[in-house]
C-alpha cells in the first residue's frame, strides 16, 4: 500500500479527524494525483489513517495509506502535496509499505505541562508515575471501568522546562489497548489532583512496532 | 498561537472556524502593506465562507499591491463568551491581529437579521458602535451588500455605504483612504471626499426630518453630498476580477463547493423579488469564459462539486452548451454538477438528464402562489400546465421527492388563493400517480410557506405585510386543506419575517432599536438559537417606535421613502406602474420579449442590457 508520513502542527491542530480526511482528499486532487475510489452506489476514496489524532494535538508521525488511480511517482509526492496543503500540514515522506497499521504498538509523545499559579518540580510528577500501579477510572460509552494504566507505559521521563512548565516524554501503548495522552493526564487529575496542570500541549513524536522498531 | 487562545480553542465547538490557515488564504508581508482591510461577515464562518461576494471581494482587494484584505466572522456564543472572559479582542483570521489594527472594516450586509451582529462584532473588537463616537479616521467602518439598498436603519453605525457591486468601488474607497492616511486627513474631510465617489453613501451627510404622522418629511443634504447615490455595476463581467483561487475551508461549511456565477440581474421581474430589481441590468459571462474559470476553480480547490449560480439559471442563454462542456470535463473526474434555481416553465428533459448523469439530488420548484390569478399579480410567469409538465418529466425521470415553495400574505391574496396551494400540490401528486417511473418507493411532496416580506425597491414597497395572526390563520386554512399523507406541509415562523419587514423598510430612527436589541443581548438574529421576538418588541417600545408602522402599513403612492436617496437604476415611477399592473392582474413580459423601460439600462455606458 502507498503511504505518506506527515506532520500536523500549528493552526492545523484544530482540524478535526473528519475534516482532515476531506482536506487530504482535496489536496490530492489539487496536486493532480488521483486517489482510487471504491466501486458502488456511493463511492468513497481508498484512504486510511493509522491512529486518529485528537483535536489540539500536534504530531510529526502521522501515517495515511491510500490507493492510486494508475501510477504516480511517490518521490515527487511530498513536494506536490506540500504545495497545496493548508498551513500546518506537511508531508515528510511517501513510500510503499507492506506493514499493517495494526502492528503499531507504541507511541512516543511529549507533553508540555503549564502551571499558571504554582511551581512544581519534575521529581514530583516523576515520583507519581513511578508508583507501582496507577489504577484509574476509564469511562466508556456504557460504563466506567477501573484500569491500571501502568503496564501501558513503556517509558516515562519528566524534566523541568521552565519555571512554570514541565516537559513529560513517554512511550505509551498505541492500541489494543491504547493509552492516550489525555488518559495519561487524567490519571494525574484523578490520583494526584495537586499536580494537575492548567494547560497541556501534546505532541506525537514517533510510532513503533512491538519490537520497538520505528513503524513505517 | 497565543497560549490563552489555544486553550480556549480546545473548549469551544468547531474551533477550526477561528484559526484561519486554510488553503488559498492570502498572507502578505506587513512591511509591504500600507492599507489593511478586514472583510467582516456578521454571521458564522460556515455561512460567511459560503458567500460568493466574500470570495470575489477578498480576491479583488488582495489583487491590489499594498492592500491586504483579511477575514473576520461572528463567533458563536460559546466562543464569544470565552473571548470576553479572557479579554481577547475580535481578530482577523489571516494574521490573528485585532480589528483595531486595521484601516478599514468592511461589513457584508446580505440580510437585515445580521444587523445586531455588526454591533456585536464592533464591540467584541473594542470599537464604538456609533459612527459619531469613532473620531479617528481609522478604522473606517463601512458596509456593502443587498441590505444596503436601504442603508438607513444602519446609518448611525456606518461611516459609509458602498452601493452596488464592489469589485471596483471598494478598491476606489480604499485607495482614497490610503491617500487620506498618508496626507493626514481627519475623518470628516475623508468622508466629504468619499461622498464624491459614485456609489458611496455617507449617512452623516444626510439629515432626515419627519412629519407628525411619523413618515419622512425631507432629507437635508450637507457639504454638497449628492442628491442620489447611484448603484455601481460592472458593465463587462468578463473583464472584472473572477475568483478561481477561492479559500478552501479546512472544516465543513454550508456551501462546500465551487460556485460558478453565470450572470447578474434577472430578466423576469417577479414583483415581490428584491434581487430581481436590485441587480438589474442583466449582464452575463461568456460561455467560453465560464468553462475556463470553472476548470481553474475546480483544479485550484480540489472540490468535487460545482454549482451554477444566478437568479434564474435556466434563463442563461447557452446553458446547454455550458452544461455539456462542464460535464465533459467533470464526469471523468467524478465531479458532480448541480443546477439550483430552475424555473418550472422551461425545465427540459435534456437539461435534467445532463444533471442526472453524475448525481441525482432533490428537486425544488417555487411557484410562490397557488392560483394563476395570484401568480399573475406577482408576475411569476409560470403556468400550472408548465409546472405539472415539469413535474411529469421529473417523475418519469425517477425523482420521487419534490419541494414546492410558496409565500403567504402576498398582496390581494384571498382564502381561495391559499386553498389553491393545496389543490396544486394534489395535482402534482396526481401527476406522480399517473407518470412515476417507479412507484414502489412512494413519493414525498413538501409544501413550504413563509410570510411575505415587502422589500424596498420593489413594486410592493408600498404594501402592508399581512401580519402574524393573519398569516397563522392562513397557515391553518392551508393545513386543513391538505388531505394527503404524501404531502408534507412546513410553515416558517412569522415572527422573524415581521422584524425583517420592519427593518427592511425602516428609517434612521430604527437604528436606536437595533442598538437597544444588541445592548440587551441580541446577536445572530437569523438563528432561532438567538432570535427573541420579545427583545425586539421591547426595544421598539423603549425607543417609542412601532414595528407595525414599518411592517404592516400601506404607504401612500407619493410617500417619500428613507431609501429614495439610493438609485438602483429601476425608477420609482416604473415600480409604481408595476404595482398598478399587479392590482390589475396583468403580467409584464420578461426583458427579452419586450423592454418595459425600467430604467436600469441607464447604468450601462453601452446602453442596452443583456448582450
Amino acid at each position: 500500500m502507498n503511504r505518506i508520513l506527515f506532520a500536523k502542527t500549528g493552526r492545523a491542530v484544530f482540524i478535526s479527524h473528519l475534516d482532515l480526511m476531506r482536506t487530504m482528499q482535496r489536496a490530492f486532487i489539487r496536486a493532480g494525483v488521483r486517489i482510487r475510489h471504491t466501486e458502488g452506489f456511493n463511492p468513497h476514496p481508498y484512504m486510511n489513517f493509522a491512529l486518529p489524532l485528537s483535536l489540539g494535538v500536534e504530531s510529526r508521525c502521522e501515517l495515511m495509506e491510500f490507493a492510486l488511480e494508475g501510477e504516480a511517482a511517490l518521490a515527487d509526492l511530498p513536494g506536490r502535496l506540500n504545495a497545496v496543503l493548508p498551513e500546518g500540514i506537511e508531508v515528510l515522506d511517501a513510500y510503499v509499505s507492506d506493514t499493517k497499521f495494526k502492528y503499531i504498538k507504541w507511541l512516543d509523545i511529549e507533553a508540555h505541562l503549564f502551571y499558571y499559579n504554582e511551581v512544581h518540580q519534575a521529581e514530583e510528577l516523576a515520583a507519581f508515575f513511578a508508583r507501582p500501579e496507577l489504577v484509574t477510572e476509564k469511562r466508556t460509552k456504557r460504563q466506567t471501568a477501573s484500569v491500571d494504566i501502568k503496564p501501558l507505559i513503556a517509558a516515562l521521563e519528566v524534566t523541568d522546562a521552565a519555571p512554570n512548565e514541565l516537559l513529560l516524554t513517554a512511550r505509551l501503548s498505541a492500541q489494543e489497548p491504547s493509552l492516550s495522552p489525555a488518559q495519561l493526564l487524567a490519571a494525574v487529575e484523578q490520583l494526584a489532583p495537586a499536580l494537575k496542570p492548567d494547560h497541556v500541549r501534546v505532541k506525537r513524536l514517533e510510532v513503533f512496532d512491538k519490537d520497538m522498531n520505528i513503524f513505517r | 498561537m497565543d497560549a490563552v487562545l489555544e486553550r480556549i480553542l480546545l473548549k469551544v465547538q468547531k474551533p477550526a472556524r477561528y484559526t484561519g490557515g486554510e488553503y488559498n488564504q492570502i498572507i502578505k508581508d506587513k512591511a509591504e502593506v500600507d492599507l489593511r482591510m478586514a472583510f467582516c461577515f456578521p454571521d458564522t464562518y460556515e455561512i460567511g465562507m459560503s458567500n460568493l461576494g466574500l470570495q470575489i471581494l477578498y480576491g479583488a482587494i488582495n489583487a491590489q499591491p499594498g492592500m491586504w484584505c483579511e477575514r473576520c466572522f461572528a463567533p458563536w456564543g460559546d466562543m464569544e463568551e470565552e473571548m470576553r472572559r479572557a479579554h481577547i479582542p475580535l481578530y482577523a483570521l489571516e494574521s490573528g491581529d485585532p480589528l483595531t489594527e486595521f484601516d478599514a472594516l468592511g461589513f457584508s450586509l446580505g440580510y437585515e437579521m445580521a444587523y445586531t451582529s455588526v454591533l456585536n462584532m464592533l464591540d467584541l473588537a473594542g470599537i464604538p458602535a456609533r459612527s459619531a463616537d469613532r473620531k479617528s479616521l481609522t478604522p473606517l467602518v463601512f458596509a456593502g451588500g443587498t441590505s444596503c439598498v436601504n442603508p438607513e436603519p444602519m446609518a448611525d453605525f456606518l461611516d459609509l455605504c458602498a452601493i452596488g457591486e464592489g469589485e471596483e468601488l471598494d478598491v476606489e474607497i480604499l485607495t482614497l483612504l490610503r491617500k487620506a492616511k498618508k496626507e493626514g486627513w481627519d475623518k470628516p474631510r475623508f468622508l466629504r471626499e468619499a461622498a464624491r465617489i459614485p456609489g458611496v453613501y455617507v449617512p452623516s451627510l444626510y439629515e432626515p426630518s419627519y412629519n407628525g404622522d411619523g413618515t419622512l418629511e425631507s432629507v437635508a443634504r450637507l457639504e454638497g453630498a449628492p442628491e442620489k447615490v447611484t448603484k455601481r455595476v460592472i458593465e463587462d463581467l468578463d473583464s472584472a476580477f473572477y475568483p478561481t483561487k477561492a479559500i478552501v475551508p479546512s472544516t465543513e461549511i454550508v456551501h462546500d463547493r465551487v460556485v460558478l456565477e453565470l450572470f447578474r440581474g434577472c430578466v423576469r421581474g417577479c414583483r415581490f423579488c428584491q434581487a430581481g430589481f436590485a441587480y438589474r441590468p442583466v449582464r452575463r459571462h461568456s460561455t467560453a469564459f465560464l468553462l475556463e474559470k470553472a476548470k481553474a476553480a475546480l483544479e485550484n480547490s480540489g472540490y468535487e462539486e460545482i454549482t451554477l449560480s444566478s437568479l434564474s439559471t435556466s434563463d442563461f442563454k447557452g446553458l446547454g452548451e455550458l452544461t455539456d462542456g462542464l460535464l465533459a470535463w467533470c464526469e471523468p473526474r467524478k465531479i458532480s454538477l448541480s443546477l439550483p434555481s430552475l424555473r418550472a416553465d422551461n425545465f427540459s428533459m435534456g437539461l435534467m438528464e445532463r444533471v442526472q448523469k453524475v448525481r441525482k439530488s432533490g428537486l425544488t420548484f417555487a411557484p410562490e402562489a397557488g392560483s394563476q390569478r395570484l401568480r399573475d399579480v406577482i408576475n411569476k410567469n409560470v403556468t400550472e400546465e408548465a409546472l405539472l409538465n415539469s413535474c411529469r418529466i421529473a417523475f418519469e425521470g425517477g425523482w420521487n421527492t419534490l419541494k414546492l415553495y410558496f409565500m403567504l400574505g402576498l398582496p390581494t391574496e384571498t382564502d381561495e388563493d391559499v386553498v389553491a396551494i393545496a389543490r396544486l400540490a394534489e395535482k402534482v401528486l396526481h401527476v406522480w400517480r399517473e407518470y412515476a417511473a417507479n412507484k414502489s418507493r412512494g413519493v414525498k411532496i413538501t409544501v413550504s410557506t413563509s410570510m411575505f416580506v415587502p422589500k424596498p425597491h420593489t413594486p410592493f414597497q408600498w404594501e402592508a405585510q399581512a401580519g402574524v395572526e393573519e398569516y397563522l390563520r392562513r397557515v391553518k386554512l392551508l393545513r386543513e386543506s391538505i388531505n394527503s399523507r404524501s404531502i408534507v406541509y412546513n410553515w416558517h415562523e412569522p415572527h422573524v419575517s415581521l422584524i425583517e419587514a420592519a427593518l427592511s423598510r425602516g428609517d434612521r430612527r430604527v437604528g436606536a432599536v437595533i442598538e437597544k436589541v444588541w445592548r440587551t443581548g441580541g446577536k445572530l438574529d437569523s438563528w432561532t438559537d438567538y432570535f427573541s421576538l420579545e427583545r425586539w418588541l421591547d426595544a421598539f417600545r423603549s425607543c417609542g417606535l412601532d414595528p407595525h408602522f414599518y411592517a404592516d402599513r400601506e404607504r401612500r403612492e407619493d410617500e417619500l421613502f428613507p431609501w429614495d436617496v439610493i438609485d438602483l437604476g429601476v425608477t420609482k415611477r416604473y415600480l409604481a406602474r408595476e404595482r398598478r399592473e399587479a392590482y390589475a392582474g396583468r403580467v409584464t413580459p420578461d426583458c427579452r420579449v419586450k423592454c418595459m423601460g425600467c430604467g436600469a439600462d441607464r447604468l450601462l455606458e453601452r446602453g442596452d442590457c443583456d448582450e
